[in-house]
């Protein structure tokens, strides 16, 4: 008789890398059906493209490489990269702007790296840096929210023929118009009536319908707090520093005062980011008080680019930058192991 | 009167920190071991000769003298690698005209039925590890055989052979994992046990 | 019941499915004797045991059979009285499937005990009585390791032992050998915790034991209220989390102290024991009797009749396995210990030795093959888990790259492989083989550091020995070179002179008393060359003498200084 000789553990939990991917899209899901609303059928159809360049870009690295193509594709890893992007585009941006931004996060931010879990730089954040600085103009071309004065939200088939021009002519003008984090940083010199005033892309608390965005995303991270897929420090510590910041800085009324804290924490990315982006574990710090100081450097950062800097919004900028200090916050900040004291660490850690 | 002021402060400012770097050398000066005893470190120290010198501290000063450091084949890429790390040197694949790289370590083993006595393996022997007198049968101290073979060239009946040292319930420890991409890649799903064993 | 104790806790941990209850269904079950039974004379960490029989022996029930070799090794005893068929190799239970040493011995079916000398009075036994009848009996550590106990109970003299710990938690799944030990037999242990307080002069004694065990809780707390003489045992009831029974764990959860890293917990003043030790402890100072025998847990969905069984150390797992009704078709994974730190077997043909606290049975659905590994995602679930606080993917990257010096800095000496991080891990990474084979890699780099020192020192102890030997050889060569010089200008000069008187005849007392000075003269310089010779002799003598020397004593190389 053979019997099967393995190494303990013999029992095993239920986790599975795959399962931690899907729930991770599935709480996209609020966040999602609040963009949906506010800016149209072009955000599902954003990423349902972006799903499918990612698939494919995934088969062909792995083709190329000569792996196993069900092992791959089954970690689910690629999808949640192309959701981040698509989530994060444009509601009409061009189809090819999701190519280049999803193979480029696929094939060179990921699989060149080594593939999943050896990326040293968050790949959604990768991708959509890459298109920011490449393709401003359509990066920035964000529709008006559903609610802001004249903003028309298009139908299924007009983002379709929008998105993919071989679909035929787009049969409305859509207006585009940047973002309230983008106003608040051209157009300086608008006072609090202004800025509040009815019709404006400024909603009851920050943008509008970009504040029920960042609600469902809030709501989805949550969600995934709440399943242990993530671990608060990161999304704690970064919401924390950024009200931090913009509590420090915050000037006031008027547009030159930086905008208001809830308005820091409930524009943009950053529910995304906080809970979806910097939170990928395979890019973040290791250790309980590494991803406190991780994520503290993410909110500050998106503070700093957002208010001094010259694009509108830093998620990705400020997760890309912290990624580079991921390696050595982990250095530093090793736990204090059973047994060892404080000093023994040091002198561990320094040789 | 500005072209002044700036003749004067840099040569001012370039004083000024020459004095400083000039303090730091000496003030935090590295005292490390001389060069030729941290490779002497690294070499493995089987004394076996192979790189053409006597012994490693002879191949240790050679390398310090510029000598190739692929010429090792008892320490093989491993030391190789931290050769080129600590010296700053190229990594170089191991110079075949010295010999290859063995999987496991051997030891050598005398046959002692067959022993003659001629004590030409104990002179032979870098390290003193072969016990035995004229006329007397040979034996070798396992423990302190560096697996050299010098002692197998000058044994005139052949009685000594190289054997890899017993996996005992002491020393044997599990193996790492196959990379699981390996597992899939054979054609049936191989257990990790097979693996491990 | 006594006051509840202060609980502390320990970081990490898991709570796993505990699977219990189908061993608990029988009381203790005692096993017939089998057709043989086979002793390894490794059972235990340490140095291995000499045998003191030899095949053809016949031995009583209880007989020494062998004799611990060093300060970390322990005797053991004929489990029942029969002939020793032979010494030989055997597969031995342990994880490497190597083979080693065994006694097999044959019972004849009289189980006649040898003579039994139990201490009547352990209270008015000095305790270094106790620890060499502890050592005598052949006991050592019954749920881990196996340390031998005499060792943990032998403290340097300085050492005051503030806590004794009675590890009862059995926190592994399946595994209630320990649970059904003190349901049945609490006041055998609660004797033994005596004979250790006695022996340790500790100021208090705990018995930890984890809440999912009401009945052994209620069996031990009624057997303290039974004990007659002041006592300082309390019961100390603590959550039910894995690895809880980590001796570490253990400590920290009882007393919030930590023991420092490669030190024992004596360090800290607290000696740790098995329930099942301190209670074979009670029966070998009370009753005299060796540990013969071991309670041990046969479970698993292979089993049709699980429960615990009283088996005789060197029983065949076969012999237990029918005696469970086991259904072989069913059998697809069977491990010695508990699922989580246990190791697979690959025969049914090894024997259990002191440490097997259970079998367990597993069928495919059970345990089914591991599936191959996805990658790390860095989740750091693991390290939630980590009861060492250790950063296990770190160490798992370390341990794929061999960065070795990484592994070693990152403290992967103080994993404990209780396998809580493979548990929760999401890709199903064997970590813990992972950190085994690198504590495997470090152990050999040590061992080969130094090595490769030990032969540099004995190279170049060599390379001055025969540059002094060459040295002296030419320093002698030149001495008797010159030596015969002069000589033979000597014997010229004698000659010559002896020519010259030869040539002139004696001419009286004057020329007689010259030669005779002059024969005095040489008879001294051709004793002096004698001597000289025979030195240079002795010399060379002396040399040889020192080759063979060094060459027998190579462990002791020169000493550089």
């Amino acid at each position: 008789m053979k019997l099967a000789k393995v190494t303990s553990p013999h029992l095993h939990g239920n986790n599975d890398t795959s399962q931690v991917m899907k729930l991770v899209i599935l709480a996209t899901l609020p966040g999602l059906i609040a963009l949906v609303w506010f800016f149209g059928w072009g955000v599902l159809i954003n990423l349902l493209w972006a799903w499918v360049v990612a698939l494919g870009c995934e088969a062909l690295v792995v083709k190329i490489r000569k792996r196993p193509l069900g092992y791959y594709l089954n970690d689910y890893s690629a999808l949640v990269t192309a959701t981040l992007i698509g989530l994060a585009l444009p509601p009409l941006a061009p189809w090819w702007l999701t190519v280049v931004g999803v193979g480029f996060a696929i094939i060179i931010a990921k699989h060149l790296y080594g593939g999943l879990g050896s990326n040293p730089f968050n790949p959604a954040a990768v991708g959509y840096v890459v298109l920011l600085i490449s393709f401003p103009v359509e990066m920035s071309s964000w529709l008006p929210a559903r609610g802001v004065e004249g903003a028309i939200t298009p139908g299924f088939l007009d983002s379709l023929k929008s998105i993919f021009p071989l679909f035929g002519n787009v049969g409305v003008d859509v207006i585009t118009q940047a973002t309230p984090l983008d106003q608040l940083k051209q157009r300086p010199g608008l006072t609090i009536s202004e800025i509040w005033l009815p019709g404006s892309a400024f909603g009851r608390f920050a943008g509008v319908g970009w504040e029920w965005v960042n609600i469902g995303f809030l709501i989805g991270g949550l969600f995934l707090l709440f399943r242990k897929i993530i671990y608060w420090q990161i999304p704690v510590a970064m919401l924390g520093s950024l009200l931090l910041m913009s509590l420090i800085f915050w000037g006031g009324s008027g547009s030159e005062g930086h905008g208001s804290p809830l308005f820091h924490l409930l524009s943009g990315a950053t529910m995304l980011c906080a809970f979806f982006i910097a939170t990928d574990p395979v890019t973040a710090a290791a250790s309980h008080r590494g991803r406190l100081i991780y994520g503290a450097g993410i909110g500050v950062l998106i503070y700093v680019i957002r208010v001094w800097g010259n694009y509108p919004d830093a998620v990705a900028f400020s997760v890309l930058l912290m990624n580079f200090c991921a390696p050595l916050i982990d250095h530093y900040v090793q736990p204090r192991t059973y047994g060892h004291s404080k000093n023994d660490h040091d002198k561990s850690g320094d040789s | 009167m500005t072209i002044l002021l700036a003749i004067f402060a840099l040569p001012l400012l370039a004083l000024i920190f020459g004095g400083i770097l000039g303090f730091a050398s000496i003030k935090f000066k590295v005292e490390g071991d001389p060069i030729v005893d941290q490779i002497n470190a690294l070499l493995p120290q089987t004394q076996c000769g192979q790189c053409s010198h006597p012994g490693c501290r002879p191949y240790a000063e050679a390398i310090a003298a510029g000598e190739d450091i692929n010429k090792c084949p008892p320490g093989g890429e491993a030391t190789i690698e931290e050769l080129a790390n600590l010296l700053g040197r190229d990594i170089l694949p191991l110079d075949a005209e010295h010999g290859e790289e063995k999987e496991v370590k051997l030891i050598a083993y005398i046959r002692e039925p067959e022993c003659i006595g001629c004590t030409k393996c104990i002179q032979a022997c870098p390290v003193d590890a072969i016990l035995g007198a004229a006329k007397q049968m040979h034996t070798v101290i396992v423990d302190e055989c560096t697996g050299c073979d010098l002692c197998v060239e000058p044994c005139p009946v052949d009685c000594i052979d190289m054997l890899p040292i017993e996996t005992t319930v002491q020393t044997w420890s599990w193996e790492r994992p196959k990379p699981a991409v390996e597992l899939i890649a054979s054609e049936h799903q191989p257990l990790r046990a097979e693996a491990v064993s | 019941m006594s006051i509840s104790r202060k609980l502390y806790s320990f970081p990490g941990g898991i709570h796993l499915p505990e699977n219990k209850l189908q061993s608990l269904g029988l009381p203790i079950q005692s096993v017939p004797l089998p057709d043989k039974l086979i002793l390894p004379l490794q059972q235990h960490i340490g140095a291995v045991a000499k045998a003191i029989v030899k095949a053809g022996d016949l031995v009583k029930k209880g007989q020494c059979l062998a004799q611990p070799q060093g300060f970390v090794s322990a005797s053991f005893h004929a489990p029942t009285s029969g002939t020793i068929v032979e010494i030989a190799e055997h597969e031995i239970p342990h994880v490497s499937g190597l083979s080693g040493l065994c006694i097999v011995l044959q019972p004849d079916g009289e189980e006649s005990w040898c003579e039994l000398q139990p201490i009547a009075d352990f209270n008015a036994a000095a305790p270094a009585e106790l620890v060499e009848k502890i050592r005598q009996s052949g006991i050592t550590g019954m749920g881990g390791a196996g340390f031998p106990t005499s060792v943990k109970l032998s403290p340097p003299a300085n050492a005051k032992i503030e806590t004794l710990i009675i590890n009862a938690v059995e926190c592994e799944p399946y595994i209630t050998a320990d649970d059904m030990l003190m349901r049945e037999q609490a006041a055998g242990v609660i004797e033994g915790v005596l004979i250790l307080t006695h022996i340790l002069k500790n100021r208090e004694a705990i018995i930890a034991i984890e809440d999912n065990k009401p009945n052994a809780i209620t069996a031990m707390q009624h057997a303290l209220t039974g004990l007659s003489e002041p006592h300082c045992i309390e019961i100390a009831i603590i959550p039910t989390r894995y690895p809880s029974g980590g001796e570490k764990q253990l400590i920290q959860n009882l007393t919030g102290k930590e023991v420092p890293s490669g030190k024992p917990p004596l360090h800290v003043g607290i000696v740790v024991q098995n329930t099942a030790t301190t209670y074979a402890i009670h029966r070998a100072i009370s009753h005299g009797e060796p540990l013969i025998s071991r309670i041990v847990t046969l479970t698993g969905e292979a089993l049709n009749k699980p429960g615990n069984y009283e088996a005789l150390l060197g029983t065949p797992i076969e012999h237990l396995l029918q005696l469970a009704e086991i259904d072989n078709k069913k059998l697809s994974r069977l491990i010695m210990g508990g699922p989580m730190m246990g190791f697979a077997l690959d025969s049914t043909e090894l024997p259990i030795v002191k440490t097997t606290n259970c079998l367990l049975a597993a069928n495919s659905a059970e345990y089914p093959e591991p599936t191959p590994a996805n990658a790390c995602i860095r989740c750091g679930a693991c390290a939630e888990v980590c009861p060492a606080s250790l950063l296990p993917q770190q160490l798992f990257w370390f341990s794929m790259g061999g960065e070795l010096d990484k592994a070693e800095q990152y403290n992967l000496a103080d994993c404990i492989e209780c396998g809580a991080c493979s548990y929760v891990c999401p890709s199903r990474i064997p970590l813990v083989q992972y950190y085994r084979a690198t504590k495997g890699e470090l152990a050999q780099r040590s061992a080969d550091l130094k090595q490769s020192d030990h032969a540099r020192d004995r190279f170049e102890f060599r390379e001055s020995r025969l540059a002094r030997e060459k040295a002296e050889k030419d320093a002698k060569r030149k001495a008797r070179a010159a030596a015969s010089a002069k000589a033979q200008a000597a014997k010229k000069a004698a000659a010559a002179l002896a020519e010259k008187e030869g040539g002139a005849p004696a001419t009286g007392g004057e020329t007689d008393m010259v030669a005779a000075a002059l024969a005095r003269v040489e008879a001294k310089k051709a004793e002096a060359k004698k001597t000289e010779q025979k030195q240079d002799v002795e010399s060379t003598t002396e040399q040889k003498e020192a080759v063979t020397e060094s060459v027998e004593a190579p462990s002791k190389p020169q000493d550089p200084s």
